[in-house]
């Protein structure tokens, strides 16, 4: 079985970043790491390398893989390499691209690179194989690489990322248990009570240090932000029930108050009818509009944030919350009362 | 999602729930317990007083992480 592995210009021995413009050639057999490469390969010979500059493929994308692919057609390998790319960003992202471009068009691919890699994100339906952030980490890499390469090669099935030695792509396989999933769930709990923790599901919810306190909310700007669905009458910028595309500023105008009848709630997950007869039983704009007057609180800030937090994916809440974060944090808003349902 | 993305940011955020299992799963720090998801921040003005100064003290307190309060 053949391969073909791909290098930017410094791996290929072409030069540094003074080559970064070349674009992408064809070198015979196996080049610079490919020997190493190909010494832990079973079965597959490296038939070809192909080498891009990192700012050819950065500034010409469409052109480089466009030739690429051709190349890549033309030697009709089993599978392609690409990498290692350790921590080099312009390097990683091209591995990924043309790796994620073999991986549709048929060619099993495999990239390697840095966990942090911004390519990472780019591998579409091909692997990516964990490496460490510099090129002292190429003698572990390679034989992790050469195994997973090698088996895409022969056509077996792959299996998971934590067997397999791959980071996750996020893609679930369905596959019939040999247990049912009660059985397991009470090999897990007696696991738990033994003291080991146990999941099939991972979690992978990040973890943010609770900011200080506020030192004077006397002084403070205090913004009011709903996941409630709240929205004028109306909802005239069409705030979606449930999976919302988006979230909306609104300006508060200095009112005192959410009347019944201005606002209303579009949210799709609970029933909006006690909501709509006082919108302050979502976002209590009443209440805090009065401990502004007694100084309670500083400011009320007069813009309202608000979305519809059901069905939402976690990627786009966070996004959502990105930008809204990002707003209060340029007026200068000290503190947030954020209302949920 | 949303309140953990402010606290991010270094803003100081309550999250208002009565869901307070979900917002901890998720990682809000600063949480206080609503009476019901249809008016989580309460019913009448005199529980919306309650509601908010509870939230109000918890964003003048140090927490650790997923802390939950709740309404007297």
């Amino acid at each position: 079985m053949k391969t073909v592995h791909y290098l930017n210009q410094f791996f290929a021995g072409m030069g540094g970043e003074e080559q970064a413009e070349t674009p992408p050639t064809r070198l015979e057999g196996a080049v610079g790491p490919g020997k190493g490469l190909a010494a832990v390969l079973e079965g597959v010979e490296i038939a070809a390398t192909l080498a891009c500059g990192d700012d050819y493929f950065a500034e010409h994308e469409d052109d480089a893989l466009a030739a690429l692919l051709e190349m890549l057609a033309e030697i009709g390998p089993d599978v392609l390499v690409a990498g290692p790319a350790f921590g080099s960003g312009r390097y990683g992202y091209a591995c990924a691209r043309f790796a994620a471009a073999a991986a549709e068009r048929g060619v099993p691919a495999v990239a390697a690179m840095h966990e942090d890699n911004p390519g990472v994100g780019e591998a579409g339906a091909a692997y990516v194989v964990p490496t460490a952030v510099n090129v002292a980490g190429m003698r572990d890499a390679l034989p992790r690489l050469g195994a997973l390469a090698s088996a895409l090669a022969s056509g077996r099935e792959i299996g998971s990322a934590e067997d397999e030695g791959y980071l996750v792509r996020g893609f679930r396989r369905n596959y019939v248990a040999e247990k049912t999933g009660a059985e397991r769930a009470v090999e897990f709990l007696l696991a738990k009570l033994g003291g080991e923790a146990r999941t099939e599901v991972g979690g992978d919810m990040d973890r943010v240090e609770p900011p200080p306190p506020v030192v004077d909310l006397s002084s403070a700007l205090v913004a009011l932000v709903t996941e409630a669905g709240c929205v004028p009458q109306g909802n005239p910028d069409h705030l979606q029930s449930v999976r919302a595309q988006g979230w909306f500023r609104y300006d508060l105008g200095g009112a005192d108050t959410l009347a019944s009848g201005r606002y209303e709630s579009v949210h799709g997950g609970f029933d909006v009818s006690l909501a709509n007869e006082d919108p302050n039983r979502l976002v209590p704009l009443d209440t805090v509009r009065g401990l502004e007057r007694d100084g309670r609180v500083g400011r009320v800030h007069e813009s309202l944030y608000t979305t519809t937090g059901n069905g939402t994916p976690v990627v786009v809440a966070t996004r959502f919350g990105q930008e809204i974060a990002g707003e209060l944090r340029d007026a200068g808003v000290q503190a947030v009362l954020l209302s949920g349902t | 999602m949303l309140a953990k993305e402010i606290e991010r940011a270094g803003i100081p955020a309550v999250y208002v729930t009565s869901l307070p299992t979900v917002a901890t799963m998720i990682g809000a720090n600063r949480i206080v317990r609503g009476p019901a998801i249809t008016h989580p921040f309460g019913l009448e003005e005199d529980d919306r007083k309650r509601i908010v100064e509870r939230a109000l003290a918890m964003l003048e307190t140090d927490v650790e992480p997923n802390t939950v309060w709740e309404v007297e």
